[in-house]
């Protein structure tokens, strides 16, 4: 029998629950190790030769790499994890967060000081909201990807 | 007897604690979240607690994935100030209440309430934001803290009822050992907020006002909302209000005492990537 997950149609969100923990070990618990100063400065000294450390799967690597943040929590990533590499690359919370809609810095700031995403459209995969499939990215990105 | 007196709600945005360490709060944009705190400094103050049950959750500091313990109660004399990464914020060291927070351990658990004990761990900023925002920065906290972590991060998180009915067994436990102490409850965390993927940022203020409607009125029926609501109204990380929960169930009215007097409300969006609700609410 299945287990009853009831949350698979939250368009743009992705629950951190045990399959993707079980997915994401090795990956949460590298970023883990950026706690520790000395882990820090050897993983900015060189990344490649730091993540071939752990068990992680080549896309993992290459997700953290390439600071994809949407990418990483599709591989398993927890976002209170992945947050460790944020702020090893002096990040804040807001500029991590707002990496994953594709809009500027800017553009999400003003969304957050504006009242921040409405939930009207977003709550089911398959309504019109802005964080629906087929809305991605958002902001002057994804006005650019559809040339106006 | 030791006996709970208030309890206090807020959310434990990490940017806040950063804009105090960092002496922003000033600016314009943190002068209006750090108002709606204004009158709780002054509040505590005045009531001020022997004890604060602290009810937050861990942001992946003390518990990595190697160990994720549904309800863990602290029971050590002192806890150190985690480094999340950019270095411990410059705030004291928080003091335990070994003896209380065994009792509540041994009492909760013989309540059928599975806690894992915890003797040494780190606080993050789930539980040393809350204390800044009513302390302030001061050299010492003011009172002792017994830190109790619930897992929000990895799903299933408790249920809202679970927390309501273990808010219960916390208050009995309380209650029920001898000293006399002025003991708050806090639950912290939310309101709503969404850190992940297109649809981070999300804020639901219609949402959040009615969860403190009811959280006042109708705590009970309250519990009975299921972690879907949170997750498509209030965003994947608004689950972290089932942790107010914990908090309101342990108020007397939940078995028959007199309604608790609302001393304070305060709504705010936002800091950061989140919706701030703060509460106080006096026992009758």
């Amino acid at each position: 029998m299945s287990l009853h997950k009831p949350y698979l149609d939250v368009p743009g969100t992705t629950i951190f629950d045990a399959e993707q923990s079980r997915k994401g070990y090795w990956l949460n618990q590298f970023c883990m190790s950026l706690m520790k100063a000395e882990n820090r400065a050897r993983f900015k000294a060189n990344e490649r030769a730091y993540l071939d450390e752990w068990a992680m799967t080549e896309a993992q690597k290459q997700a953290v790499l390439d600071r994809d943040l949407n990418r990483c929590i599709a591989l398993g990533g927890n976002i209170y994890f992945l947050a460790k590499i944020g702020s090893t690359d002096g990040k804040s919370f807001q500029q991590m967060a707002g990496s994953m809609t594709g809009m500027t810095e800017e553009e999400y700031r003003d969304m957050m000081v504006k009242g921040g995403r409405s939930a009207e459209g977003n709550r089911v995969v398959g309504e019109d909201g802005d964080a629906q499939a087929h809305r991605q990215p958002q902001g002057i990105a994804g006005r650019a990807a559809k040339g106006t | 007897m030791a006996r709970i007196t208030a309890s206090v709600y807020t959310s434990h945005v990490p940017a806040i604690g950063a804009a105090m360490d960092l002496g922003k709060t000033q600016e314009p944009y943190w002068q209006k979240v750090f108002s709606g705190y204004d009158f709780s400094r002054e509040w505590v103050k005045r009531n001020r607690p022997d004890v604060v049950f602290l009810v937050y959750n861990d942001h992946a500091t003390a518990f990595s994935l190697d160990i994720i313990p549904t309800f863990a109660i602290g029971t050590a004399a002192e806890y150190a100030i985690a480094d999340e990464g950019w270095g411990p914020r410059p705030v004291p060291k928080v003091i335990g209440h070994p003896e209380l927070a065994s009792h509540i351990a041994q009492s909760v658990i013989q309540d059928d309430f599975d806690l894992t004990i915890v003797n040494k761990m780190d606080v993050d900023h789930g539980l040393t934001v809350p204390l800044s925002l009513l302390f302030g920065q001061t050299e010492a906290w003011p009172c002792k803290v017994i830190p109790f972590a619930v897992n929000v991060v990895q799903y299933p998180v408790p249920s809202g009822r679970r927390c309501f009915e273990l808010g219960k067994a916390i208050r009995k436990a309380i209650e029920s050992f001898d000293e006399n102490l002025n003991v708050q409850i806090w639950g912290t965390g939310g309101m709503s907020h969404q850190l992940q993927g297109p649809r981070a940022g999300l804020i639901n203020k219609d949402w959040d006002n009615r969860f403190l409607d009811r959280l006042i009125a109708e705590p009970e029926a309250l519990a009975q909302v299921p972690h879907i609501e949170y997750v498509r109204e209030a965003g994947s990380e608004g689950i972290e209000l089932v942790m107010w929960l914990i908090a309101r169930g342990a108020m007397s009215d939940i078995t028959g005492a007199k309604a608790p007097t609302v001393a304070h409300r305060f709504y705010h969006v936002p800091a950061s990537n989140t919706a701030v609700g703060h509460m106080i609410l006096e026992n009758a």
